[in-house]
Protein backbone atom coordinates (compact mmCIF):
# COMPACT_ATOMS: atom_id res chain seq x y z
CA UNK A 1 0.00 0.00 0.00
CA UNK A 2 3.00 2.45 0.72
CA UNK A 3 3.26 2.06 -2.85
CA UNK A 4 0.50 4.91 -3.20
CA UNK A 5 1.85 7.58 -1.45
CA UNK A 6 0.80 11.14 -1.49
CA UNK A 7 3.39 12.00 -4.06
CA UNK A 8 2.86 9.40 -6.30
CA UNK A 9 -1.38 9.91 -6.54
CA UNK A 10 -0.58 14.07 -6.42
CA UNK A 11 2.25 12.98 -9.25
CA UNK A 12 -0.49 10.39 -11.25
CA UNK A 13 -3.35 12.67 -10.87
CA UNK A 14 -1.72 16.41 -11.54
CA UNK A 15 1.08 15.18 -14.06
CA UNK A 16 3.96 17.83 -14.93
CA UNK A 17 4.84 18.65 -18.25
CA UNK A 18 1.64 16.64 -19.49
CA UNK A 19 1.17 17.36 -23.44
CA UNK A 20 2.63 17.11 -27.06
CA UNK A 21 5.54 19.81 -28.21
CA UNK A 22 4.61 21.01 -32.07
CA UNK A 23 8.04 21.98 -32.29
CA UNK A 24 10.19 19.12 -30.99
CA UNK A 25 13.56 18.70 -31.16
CA UNK A 26 13.35 14.85 -30.54
CA UNK A 27 10.05 12.71 -30.25
CA UNK A 28 10.28 9.17 -28.44
CA UNK A 29 7.77 6.47 -27.65
CA UNK A 30 7.94 3.44 -25.94
CA UNK A 31 5.61 0.74 -24.37
CA UNK A 32 5.95 -1.74 -21.75
CA UNK A 33 3.99 -4.73 -22.59
CA UNK A 34 3.32 -6.39 -19.72
CA UNK A 35 1.08 -3.59 -18.08
CA UNK A 36 0.01 -1.86 -21.33
CA UNK A 37 1.55 1.49 -20.05
CA UNK A 38 2.57 3.65 -22.85
CA UNK A 39 4.66 6.60 -22.79
CA UNK A 40 5.95 9.21 -25.60
CA UNK A 41 8.29 12.14 -24.93
CA UNK A 42 8.89 15.47 -26.74
CA UNK A 43 12.06 17.21 -25.79
CA UNK A 44 12.87 21.18 -27.21
CA UNK A 45 16.66 21.70 -26.90
CA UNK A 46 18.64 24.59 -26.96
CA UNK A 47 22.13 25.39 -26.64
CA UNK A 48 22.93 22.15 -24.99
CA UNK A 49 19.70 22.25 -22.67
CA UNK A 50 16.25 21.04 -22.21
CA UNK A 51 14.56 24.02 -23.29
CA UNK A 52 11.34 22.64 -22.85
CA UNK A 53 9.63 18.86 -22.66
CA UNK A 54 6.49 17.28 -22.60
CA UNK A 55 5.23 13.82 -22.46
CA UNK A 56 1.96 12.10 -22.97
CA UNK A 57 0.24 8.24 -22.27
CA UNK A 58 -1.66 6.38 -20.40
CA UNK A 59 -0.54 3.76 -17.68
CA UNK A 60 -0.41 2.68 -13.93
CA UNK A 61 -0.33 5.42 -11.39
CA UNK A 62 3.67 4.48 -10.79
CA UNK A 63 4.48 4.57 -14.85
CA UNK A 64 3.19 8.21 -15.17
CA UNK A 65 3.69 9.89 -11.76
CA UNK A 66 7.51 8.29 -13.04
CA UNK A 67 7.61 10.27 -15.86
CA UNK A 68 5.79 13.29 -14.63
CA UNK A 69 8.80 13.61 -11.71
CA UNK A 70 11.14 13.15 -14.25
CA UNK A 71 10.37 15.83 -16.67
CA UNK A 72 9.85 17.80 -13.30
CA UNK A 73 13.20 16.94 -12.18
CA UNK A 74 14.98 17.80 -15.78
CA UNK A 75 12.78 20.38 -17.16
CA UNK A 76 15.60 23.82 -17.81
CA UNK A 77 18.69 21.15 -17.06
CA UNK A 78 22.11 20.41 -19.24
CA UNK A 79 22.06 17.21 -21.60
CA UNK A 80 24.82 16.96 -19.56
CA UNK A 81 22.35 16.72 -16.23
CA UNK A 82 19.82 14.35 -18.18
CA UNK A 83 22.92 11.98 -19.04
CA UNK A 84 23.69 11.86 -15.06
CA UNK A 85 20.19 10.44 -14.31
CA UNK A 86 20.39 7.19 -13.40
CA UNK A 87 18.04 4.16 -12.25
CA UNK A 88 18.41 5.33 -8.58
CA UNK A 89 17.87 8.97 -8.96
CA UNK A 90 14.37 7.80 -10.08
CA UNK A 91 13.41 5.50 -7.30
CA UNK A 92 14.37 8.36 -5.45
CA UNK A 93 12.06 10.31 -6.71
CA UNK A 94 9.52 8.10 -6.30
CA UNK A 95 10.31 7.78 -2.69
CA UNK A 96 8.21 3.78 -1.89
CA UNK A 97 8.88 0.58 -2.53
CA UNK A 98 8.82 -0.92 -5.78
CA UNK A 99 8.17 -4.44 -6.32
CA UNK A 100 9.88 -6.36 -9.18
CA UNK A 101 6.89 -6.98 -10.47
CA UNK A 102 6.92 -3.47 -10.92
CA UNK A 103 10.40 -1.94 -11.93
CA UNK A 104 9.40 -2.19 -15.36
CA UNK A 105 6.69 0.50 -14.83
CA UNK A 106 8.91 2.81 -12.75
CA UNK A 107 12.14 2.94 -15.14
CA UNK A 108 9.56 3.15 -18.38
CA UNK A 109 10.39 6.82 -18.29
CA UNK A 110 14.09 6.42 -17.58
CA UNK A 111 14.12 4.33 -21.46
CA UNK A 112 12.26 6.60 -22.61
CA UNK A 113 14.93 9.28 -21.61
CA UNK A 114 17.76 7.10 -22.19
CA UNK A 115 15.93 6.53 -26.12
CA UNK A 116 15.48 9.90 -26.96
CA UNK A 117 19.44 11.04 -25.76
CA UNK A 118 20.57 8.49 -28.03
CA UNK A 119 18.64 9.86 -31.14
CA UNK A 120 20.24 13.22 -29.95
CA UNK A 121 23.67 12.16 -30.20
CA UNK A 122 22.94 10.65 -33.43
CA UNK A 123 21.21 13.64 -34.87
CA UNK A 124 24.11 16.04 -33.71
CA UNK B 1 -2.16 -42.78 -0.65
CA UNK B 2 -3.50 -39.70 0.70
CA UNK B 3 -7.05 -39.19 0.93
CA UNK B 4 -9.29 -36.00 0.41
CA UNK B 5 -10.26 -35.39 3.96
CA UNK B 6 -13.16 -32.75 3.22
CA UNK B 7 -14.30 -34.53 0.03
CA UNK B 8 -16.85 -36.82 0.26
CA UNK B 9 -18.04 -38.59 -2.32
CA UNK B 10 -21.78 -37.56 -3.99
CA UNK B 11 -21.83 -35.08 -1.41
CA UNK B 12 -25.58 -33.28 -1.90
CA UNK B 13 -23.89 -29.27 -2.45
CA UNK B 14 -20.62 -28.14 -3.00
CA UNK B 15 -19.15 -27.14 -0.10
CA UNK B 16 -16.53 -24.36 -0.90
CA UNK B 17 -15.61 -23.16 2.73
CA UNK B 18 -14.84 -27.50 3.51
CA UNK B 19 -13.25 -28.05 0.01
CA UNK B 20 -10.60 -25.26 0.94
CA UNK B 21 -9.53 -27.13 3.92
CA UNK B 22 -7.88 -29.61 1.08
CA UNK B 23 -5.95 -27.15 -0.60
CA UNK B 24 -2.69 -26.63 1.47
CA UNK B 25 -1.82 -22.99 -0.34
CA UNK B 26 -5.50 -22.00 1.11
CA UNK B 27 -4.44 -21.63 4.41
CA UNK B 28 -0.99 -19.58 3.70
CA UNK B 29 -0.86 -16.33 5.37
CA UNK B 30 1.17 -13.47 4.15
CA UNK B 31 1.72 -9.91 6.48
CA UNK B 32 -1.44 -11.73 8.48
CA UNK B 33 -3.81 -12.13 6.01
CA UNK B 34 -5.26 -15.10 4.35
CA UNK B 35 -4.76 -15.79 0.61
CA UNK B 36 -8.08 -15.20 -0.99
CA UNK B 37 -7.13 -16.81 -4.62
CA UNK B 38 -9.18 -15.17 -7.02
CA UNK B 39 -7.22 -16.08 -10.52
CA UNK B 40 -7.90 -19.28 -11.56
CA UNK B 41 -8.48 -18.44 -15.33
CA UNK B 42 -4.85 -17.73 -14.88
CA UNK B 43 -3.99 -21.43 -13.24
CA UNK B 44 -5.80 -23.26 -10.39
CA UNK B 45 -4.57 -24.32 -6.83
CA UNK B 46 -4.16 -27.72 -6.30
CA UNK B 47 -5.34 -30.35 -3.69
CA UNK B 48 -3.46 -32.24 -1.35
CA UNK B 49 -4.41 -35.75 -3.63
CA UNK B 50 -2.44 -33.94 -6.43
CA UNK B 51 0.66 -32.81 -4.96
CA UNK B 52 1.06 -36.24 -2.71
CA UNK B 53 0.74 -38.09 -6.26
CA UNK B 54 3.61 -36.21 -7.67
CA UNK B 55 5.99 -37.32 -4.29
CA UNK B 56 4.64 -40.96 -4.50
CA UNK B 57 5.71 -41.06 -7.75
CA UNK B 58 9.27 -39.87 -7.26
CA UNK B 59 9.02 -41.78 -3.83
CA UNK B 60 7.97 -45.10 -4.85
CA UNK B 61 8.09 -45.34 -9.06
CA UNK B 62 10.05 -43.31 -10.95
CA UNK B 63 11.02 -45.10 -13.67
CA UNK B 64 10.65 -44.35 -17.68
CA UNK B 65 7.95 -46.08 -19.09
CA UNK B 66 6.94 -48.01 -22.18
CA UNK B 67 10.10 -49.80 -22.34
CA UNK B 68 11.40 -51.65 -19.20
CA UNK B 69 10.06 -54.67 -18.15
CA UNK B 70 10.78 -53.97 -14.50
CA UNK B 71 8.47 -53.93 -11.63
CA UNK B 72 8.31 -49.87 -11.02
CA UNK B 73 8.55 -49.18 -14.88
CA UNK B 74 5.52 -50.89 -15.15
CA UNK B 75 3.92 -49.46 -12.21
CA UNK B 76 4.73 -45.90 -13.69
CA UNK B 77 3.33 -46.91 -17.25
CA UNK B 78 0.24 -48.29 -15.86
CA UNK B 79 -0.49 -45.01 -13.97
CA UNK B 80 0.34 -42.74 -17.00
CA UNK B 81 -1.54 -44.33 -19.26
CA UNK B 82 -4.73 -45.03 -16.55
CA UNK B 83 -4.48 -41.18 -16.88
CA UNK B 84 -5.24 -41.37 -20.52
CA UNK B 85 -8.18 -43.32 -19.36
CA UNK B 86 -9.52 -40.71 -16.92
CA UNK B 87 -9.06 -38.34 -19.56
CA UNK B 88 -11.04 -39.92 -22.05
CA UNK B 89 -13.79 -40.99 -19.62
CA UNK B 90 -13.98 -37.11 -18.24
CA UNK B 91 -14.51 -35.78 -21.97
CA UNK B 92 -16.24 -39.16 -23.24
CA UNK B 93 -14.00 -39.75 -26.25
CA UNK B 94 -14.66 -42.84 -28.01
CA UNK B 95 -11.35 -44.34 -27.17
CA UNK B 96 -7.89 -43.37 -25.15
CA UNK B 97 -5.95 -43.46 -28.85
CA UNK B 98 -7.80 -40.16 -29.17
CA UNK B 99 -5.99 -38.47 -26.27
CA UNK B 100 -2.40 -37.25 -26.59
CA UNK B 101 -0.39 -35.74 -23.87
CA UNK B 102 1.38 -32.40 -24.53
CA UNK B 103 2.71 -30.08 -21.94
CA UNK B 104 -0.39 -27.44 -22.22
CA UNK B 105 -3.08 -26.07 -24.18
CA UNK B 106 -1.05 -23.81 -26.39
CA UNK B 107 1.25 -27.09 -27.53
CA UNK B 108 -1.98 -28.98 -28.84
CA UNK B 109 -3.73 -26.08 -30.55
CA UNK B 110 0.03 -25.98 -32.33
CA UNK B 111 0.15 -29.99 -32.46
CA UNK B 112 -3.37 -29.72 -34.61
CA UNK B 113 -1.85 -26.21 -36.46
CA UNK B 114 1.71 -27.61 -37.60
CA UNK B 115 0.46 -31.76 -38.02
CA UNK B 116 -3.07 -30.81 -39.25
CA UNK B 117 -3.45 -27.20 -40.70
CA UNK B 118 -0.04 -26.99 -42.15
CA UNK B 119 -0.33 -29.92 -43.94
CA UNK B 120 -3.44 -29.34 -45.83
CA UNK B 121 -4.48 -26.12 -45.93
CA UNK B 122 -3.78 -24.14 -49.73
CA UNK B 123 -4.01 -20.87 -50.63
CA UNK B 124 -7.70 -20.10 -50.99
CA UNK B 125 -8.48 -21.71 -48.04
CA UNK B 126 -9.40 -20.16 -45.22
CA UNK B 127 -9.22 -20.74 -41.14
CA UNK B 128 -11.84 -19.19 -39.02
CA UNK B 129 -10.83 -18.08 -35.31
CA UNK B 130 -13.43 -15.81 -33.12
CA UNK B 131 -12.59 -12.16 -32.00
CA UNK B 132 -12.67 -13.62 -28.33
CA UNK B 133 -9.28 -15.97 -29.19
CA UNK B 134 -6.77 -16.15 -26.01
CA UNK B 135 -3.50 -15.16 -28.14
CA UNK B 136 -2.67 -18.90 -27.84
CA UNK B 137 -5.96 -19.91 -30.06
CA UNK B 138 -4.94 -16.86 -32.43
CA UNK B 139 -1.34 -16.93 -33.01
CA UNK B 140 -0.51 -20.58 -34.23
CA UNK B 141 -3.52 -20.20 -36.67
CA UNK B 142 -1.62 -16.37 -38.19
CA UNK B 143 1.72 -18.75 -38.68
CA UNK B 144 -0.19 -21.23 -40.43
CA UNK B 145 -2.23 -18.83 -42.71
CA UNK B 146 1.38 -16.92 -43.37
CA UNK B 147 3.11 -20.51 -44.02
CA UNK B 148 0.29 -21.68 -46.48
CA UNK B 149 -1.24 -18.50 -47.80
CA UNK B 150 -4.41 -19.32 -46.19
CA UNK B 151 -6.54 -16.36 -44.98
CA UNK B 152 -7.44 -15.78 -41.52
CA UNK B 153 -10.93 -14.74 -41.19
CA UNK B 154 -12.02 -13.99 -37.45
CA UNK B 155 -15.64 -13.87 -36.16
CA UNK B 156 -16.58 -10.45 -34.55
CA UNK B 157 -18.43 -9.22 -31.27
CA UNK B 158 -22.14 -8.79 -32.03
CA UNK B 159 -23.01 -5.25 -32.44
CA UNK B 160 -26.48 -6.14 -30.73
CA UNK B 161 -26.28 -4.22 -27.17
CA UNK B 162 -28.47 -6.97 -25.87
CA UNK B 163 -25.58 -9.79 -27.25
CA UNK B 164 -22.92 -7.84 -25.86
CA UNK B 165 -19.59 -9.27 -25.54
CA UNK B 166 -21.12 -12.82 -27.17
CA UNK B 167 -20.36 -13.60 -30.96
CA UNK B 168 -21.79 -12.67 -33.91
CA UNK B 169 -23.76 -16.23 -34.77
CA UNK B 170 -25.71 -14.58 -37.74
CA UNK B 171 -22.40 -13.30 -39.39
CA UNK B 172 -20.70 -16.55 -38.62
CA UNK B 173 -23.87 -18.05 -40.84
CA UNK B 174 -23.72 -15.81 -43.71
CA UNK B 175 -19.96 -15.78 -43.79
CA UNK B 176 -18.92 -19.55 -43.29
CA UNK B 177 -18.39 -21.13 -47.02
CA UNK B 178 -16.70 -24.11 -48.52
CA UNK B 179 -13.43 -22.43 -48.06
CA UNK B 180 -13.34 -22.32 -44.50
CA UNK B 181 -11.21 -25.81 -43.64
CA UNK B 182 -11.00 -25.09 -40.12
CA UNK B 183 -12.79 -23.44 -37.14
CA UNK B 184 -10.90 -22.69 -34.13
CA UNK B 185 -12.90 -21.36 -31.61
CA UNK B 186 -12.90 -21.20 -27.61
CA UNK B 187 -15.67 -22.27 -25.25
CA UNK B 188 -15.39 -19.78 -22.94
CA UNK B 189 -13.68 -16.30 -23.01
CA UNK B 190 -10.76 -16.09 -20.29
CA UNK B 191 -11.68 -12.26 -20.55
CA UNK B 192 -15.53 -11.67 -20.66
CA UNK B 193 -16.03 -15.17 -19.19
CA UNK B 194 -18.78 -15.05 -22.01
CA UNK B 195 -19.29 -18.86 -22.78
CA UNK B 196 -19.81 -19.74 -26.65
CA UNK B 197 -22.49 -21.96 -27.34
CA UNK B 198 -20.17 -23.78 -29.74
CA UNK B 199 -22.60 -26.55 -30.43
CA UNK B 200 -24.25 -23.97 -32.55
CA UNK B 201 -21.00 -23.19 -34.18
CA UNK B 202 -20.09 -26.77 -35.14
CA UNK B 203 -23.20 -27.78 -36.36
CA UNK B 204 -22.90 -25.14 -39.19
CA UNK B 205 -19.30 -25.70 -39.71
CA UNK B 206 -19.61 -29.19 -40.43
CA UNK B 207 -22.25 -28.56 -42.83
CA UNK B 208 -19.51 -26.64 -44.45
CA UNK B 209 -16.86 -29.19 -44.64
CA UNK B 210 -14.99 -27.90 -41.86
CA UNK B 211 -12.86 -29.20 -39.00
CA UNK B 212 -13.68 -27.41 -35.83
CA UNK B 213 -11.19 -26.96 -33.09
CA UNK B 214 -12.29 -26.20 -29.75
CA UNK B 215 -10.00 -24.48 -27.09
CA UNK B 216 -11.29 -26.20 -23.71
CA UNK B 217 -8.98 -24.10 -21.18
CA UNK B 218 -11.54 -22.34 -20.15
CA UNK B 219 -14.65 -24.48 -20.40
CA UNK B 220 -12.97 -28.04 -19.77
CA UNK B 221 -12.26 -26.96 -15.96
CA UNK B 222 -15.39 -25.47 -15.40
CA UNK B 223 -18.83 -27.66 -16.68
CA UNK B 224 -19.38 -31.11 -18.19
CA UNK B 225 -17.91 -31.05 -21.66
CA UNK B 226 -18.62 -34.69 -23.72
CA UNK B 227 -16.70 -34.49 -27.27
CA UNK B 228 -19.03 -37.05 -29.00
CA UNK B 229 -22.44 -34.62 -27.78
CA UNK B 230 -20.14 -32.01 -29.48
CA UNK B 231 -19.03 -33.37 -32.66
CA UNK B 232 -15.73 -31.78 -32.66
CA UNK B 233 -13.02 -32.91 -34.41
CA UNK B 234 -10.09 -31.53 -32.03
CA UNK B 235 -10.38 -29.98 -28.26
CA UNK B 236 -7.24 -28.73 -26.53
CA UNK B 237 -7.33 -27.97 -22.46
CA UNK B 238 -4.63 -27.63 -19.66
CA UNK B 239 -4.13 -29.76 -16.57
CA UNK B 240 -3.33 -26.75 -14.57
CA UNK B 241 -6.76 -24.87 -14.50
CA UNK B 242 -8.50 -28.00 -13.51
CA UNK B 243 -6.67 -28.73 -10.04
CA UNK B 244 -3.75 -30.38 -11.67
CA UNK B 245 0.19 -29.96 -12.27
CA UNK B 246 1.39 -27.61 -14.92
CA UNK B 247 3.47 -29.34 -17.51
CA UNK B 248 0.37 -31.49 -18.82
CA UNK B 249 -2.09 -30.68 -21.59
CA UNK B 250 -4.33 -32.57 -23.50
CA UNK B 251 -5.72 -32.85 -27.23
CA UNK B 252 -8.58 -34.86 -28.05
CA UNK B 253 -8.46 -35.80 -31.68
CA UNK B 254 -10.71 -37.80 -33.91
CA UNK B 255 -9.24 -40.91 -34.14
CA UNK B 256 -9.44 -41.29 -38.29
CA UNK B 257 -7.85 -37.85 -38.28
CA UNK B 258 -4.92 -38.72 -36.44
CA UNK B 259 -4.14 -41.58 -38.50
CA UNK B 260 -3.99 -39.49 -41.19
CA UNK B 261 -1.62 -36.97 -39.49
CA UNK B 262 1.97 -36.68 -39.57
CA UNK B 263 3.80 -36.78 -36.09
CA UNK B 264 4.42 -33.38 -34.73
CA UNK B 265 7.80 -33.79 -33.02
CA UNK B 266 10.05 -36.43 -34.09
CA UNK B 267 12.57 -39.13 -32.09
CA UNK B 268 11.97 -41.35 -29.29
CA UNK B 269 8.98 -43.20 -28.16
CA UNK B 270 6.94 -41.96 -31.09
CA UNK B 271 8.69 -44.41 -33.93
CA UNK B 272 8.10 -48.16 -34.65
CA UNK B 273 11.51 -49.04 -36.18
CA UNK B 274 14.33 -46.73 -36.92
CA UNK B 275 16.59 -47.46 -40.04
CA UNK B 276 20.13 -45.26 -40.45
CA UNK B 277 18.05 -43.55 -42.90
CA UNK B 278 14.36 -43.93 -42.56
CA UNK B 279 11.72 -45.14 -39.61
CA UNK B 280 8.68 -46.00 -39.50
CA UNK B 281 5.79 -44.28 -36.34
CA UNK B 282 4.59 -45.88 -33.61
CA UNK B 283 0.81 -46.90 -33.15
CA UNK B 284 -1.66 -44.08 -31.34
CA UNK B 285 -1.65 -42.05 -29.46
CA UNK B 286 2.20 -42.49 -28.91
CA UNK B 287 2.97 -41.49 -32.59
CA UNK B 288 2.30 -37.60 -31.15
CA UNK B 289 3.75 -37.97 -28.17
CA UNK B 290 7.88 -38.06 -28.60
CA UNK B 291 10.84 -38.07 -26.01
CA UNK B 292 10.10 -39.09 -22.43
CA UNK B 293 7.21 -37.05 -21.55
CA UNK B 294 5.99 -35.52 -17.90
CA UNK B 295 4.90 -38.68 -16.53
CA UNK B 296 4.87 -37.14 -12.63
CA UNK B 297 2.48 -34.73 -13.24
CA UNK B 298 0.84 -37.00 -15.94
CA UNK B 299 0.10 -39.20 -13.37
CA UNK B 300 -1.43 -36.66 -10.83
CA UNK B 301 -3.20 -35.23 -13.49
CA UNK B 302 -5.16 -38.28 -12.78
CA UNK B 303 -5.94 -37.20 -9.13
CA UNK B 304 -7.51 -33.88 -9.94
CA UNK B 305 -9.73 -35.77 -12.28
CA UNK B 306 -11.03 -37.88 -9.60
CA UNK B 307 -11.45 -34.86 -7.62
CA UNK B 308 -13.71 -32.88 -10.21
CA UNK B 309 -15.44 -36.00 -11.06
CA UNK B 310 -16.18 -36.63 -6.83
CA UNK B 311 -17.59 -33.30 -7.03
CA UNK B 312 -19.74 -33.41 -10.42
CA UNK B 313 -18.76 -31.23 -13.81
CA UNK B 314 -22.56 -30.00 -13.31
CA UNK B 315 -22.17 -28.76 -10.13
CA UNK B 316 -19.28 -27.14 -10.47
CA UNK B 317 -20.71 -25.18 -13.36
CA UNK B 318 -23.65 -24.16 -11.25
CA UNK B 319 -21.39 -22.47 -8.48
CA UNK B 320 -18.84 -20.63 -10.47
CA UNK B 321 -21.97 -19.11 -12.62
CA UNK B 322 -23.24 -18.24 -8.79
CA UNK B 323 -20.50 -16.65 -7.69
CA UNK B 324 -19.92 -14.96 -11.28
CA UNK B 325 -23.46 -13.53 -10.54
CA UNK B 326 -23.38 -12.73 -7.49
CA UNK B 327 -19.68 -10.92 -8.09
CA UNK B 328 -21.86 -8.98 -10.79
CA UNK B 329 -24.03 -7.88 -8.84
CA UNK B 330 -21.99 -6.71 -6.42
CA UNK B 331 -19.73 -5.07 -8.88
CA UNK B 332 -23.23 -3.23 -10.10
CA UNK B 333 -23.94 -1.89 -7.17
CA UNK B 334 -20.39 0.35 -7.17
CA UNK B 335 -21.15 3.55 -9.69
CA UNK B 336 -17.77 3.62 -10.94
CA UNK B 337 -17.55 0.35 -12.28
CA UNK B 338 -18.00 -0.57 -15.77
CA UNK B 339 -18.08 -4.41 -16.17
CA UNK B 340 -17.08 -6.35 -19.38
CA UNK B 341 -19.32 -9.07 -19.21
CA UNK B 342 -22.54 -10.80 -21.22
CA UNK B 343 -26.11 -9.26 -20.01
CA UNK B 344 -27.51 -12.63 -19.74
CA UNK B 345 -25.79 -14.26 -16.27
CA UNK B 346 -26.40 -18.06 -18.18
CA UNK B 347 -23.83 -16.65 -20.74
CA UNK B 348 -21.08 -16.26 -18.30
CA UNK B 349 -18.63 -18.82 -16.56
CA UNK B 350 -16.63 -18.26 -13.17
CA UNK B 351 -14.80 -14.80 -14.66
CA UNK B 352 -15.23 -11.47 -14.68
CA UNK B 353 -13.77 -8.51 -15.74
CA UNK B 354 -13.81 -5.08 -14.78
CA UNK B 355 -12.49 -1.38 -14.81
CA UNK B 356 -12.92 1.53 -12.89
CA UNK B 357 -11.97 4.89 -15.02
CA UNK B 358 -8.55 6.75 -13.82
CA UNK B 359 -7.34 3.39 -12.36
CA UNK B 360 -4.73 1.28 -14.12
CA UNK B 361 -5.77 -2.60 -13.68
CA UNK B 362 -2.57 -2.93 -12.49
CA UNK B 363 -2.93 -0.55 -9.31
CA UNK B 364 -6.18 -2.12 -9.25
CA UNK B 365 -4.47 -5.63 -8.52
CA UNK B 366 -1.51 -4.62 -6.70
CA UNK B 367 -3.86 -2.88 -3.75
CA UNK B 368 -5.55 -6.20 -3.95
CA UNK B 369 -2.02 -7.94 -3.54
CA UNK B 370 -1.85 -5.40 -0.19
CA UNK B 371 -4.63 -7.39 1.38
CA UNK B 372 -3.13 -10.81 -0.11
CA UNK B 373 -6.07 -10.76 -2.70
CA UNK B 374 -4.85 -12.82 -6.29
CA UNK B 375 -6.38 -11.20 -8.90
CA UNK B 376 -5.27 -10.23 -12.74
CA UNK B 377 -5.05 -7.09 -14.23
CA UNK B 378 -3.90 -6.92 -17.71
CA UNK B 379 -4.26 -7.60 -21.17
CA UNK B 380 -5.07 -11.10 -20.51
CA UNK B 381 -3.35 -12.74 -23.52
CA UNK B 382 -6.32 -10.85 -25.57
CA UNK B 383 -4.80 -8.02 -26.96
CA UNK B 384 -6.95 -8.08 -30.33
CA UNK B 385 -9.88 -8.37 -27.88
CA UNK B 386 -8.68 -5.36 -25.94
CA UNK B 387 -8.57 -2.97 -28.83
CA UNK B 388 -11.59 -4.66 -30.30
CA UNK B 389 -13.17 -3.26 -27.05
CA UNK B 390 -11.13 -0.01 -27.11
CA UNK B 391 -9.42 -0.60 -23.64
CA UNK B 392 -5.98 -0.86 -22.68
CA UNK B 393 -6.65 -3.56 -20.12
CA UNK B 394 -8.78 -4.74 -17.08
CA UNK B 395 -9.12 -5.96 -14.06
CA UNK B 396 -10.31 -9.65 -13.82
CA UNK B 397 -11.89 -12.06 -10.29
CA UNK B 398 -12.14 -16.19 -11.85
CA UNK B 399 -13.53 -18.29 -9.85
CA UNK B 400 -13.39 -22.35 -8.67
CA UNK B 401 -14.53 -24.67 -6.39
CA UNK B 402 -13.24 -23.50 -3.34
CA UNK B 403 -14.29 -19.84 -3.86
CA UNK B 404 -16.99 -18.55 -1.83
CA UNK B 405 -18.99 -15.68 -1.66
CA UNK B 406 -17.47 -14.20 1.49
CA UNK B 407 -14.35 -14.56 -0.96
CA UNK B 408 -16.03 -11.84 -3.32
CA UNK B 409 -16.98 -9.59 -0.48
CA UNK B 410 -13.34 -9.56 0.32
CA UNK B 411 -12.87 -8.58 -3.26
CA UNK B 412 -15.30 -5.71 -2.62
CA UNK B 413 -13.75 -4.25 0.15
CA UNK B 414 -10.80 -3.86 -1.75
CA UNK B 415 -12.39 -2.18 -4.92
CA UNK B 416 -13.76 0.13 -2.20
CA UNK B 417 -9.99 0.72 -0.92
CA UNK B 418 -8.89 1.40 -4.67
CA UNK B 419 -11.55 3.71 -5.38
CA UNK B 420 -10.41 5.78 -1.62
CA UNK B 421 -6.93 5.71 -2.27
CA UNK B 422 -7.52 7.14 -6.44
CA UNK B 423 -10.23 9.43 -5.29
CA UNK B 424 -9.02 12.85 -6.36
CA UNK B 425 -7.76 15.13 -3.74
CA UNK B 426 -8.53 18.56 -2.71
Amino acid sequence: MDMYAENILDHFQNPRHKGTLSAATISVEEVNPLCGDKLSLDLIIENGSIKDMAFSGSGCAISQASMSMVAEELNGKSLEEAEKLSKDTIYELLGVPISPARVKCAILSYALLKKSLILLKHQS
Amino acid sequence: MYQNQNLQQNQPMLNSQQLKKDFPILSRVINGKKLTYLDNASTSQKPQSVISAITDYYTNHNANIHRAVYTIAQEATLAYESTREAVKDFINARSAEEIIFTRNTTESINLVAYAYAATTLKPGDSVMVSALEHHSNLVPWQEVCRKTGATLKVIPLSGDPELRYTLDFEWFQKNIDASVKILAITQASNTTGTIVPVEKFIEVARAHGAKVLIDGAQSVPHMPVDVQQLDCDFLAFSSHKMLGPTGVGALYAKKELLETMPPFLFGGDMIREVHQQEATWNDLPWKFEAGTPNIADVIAFQEAIKYLRAIGMQEIAEHDQELAHYAKQQLEAIPQIIIHAPKNAKQMTGIISFEIPGVHPHDIAEIFNSDNIAIRGGHHCAQPLMETLNIPATARMSFYIYNTQEDIDTAIEAIKKVIKIFSPKK
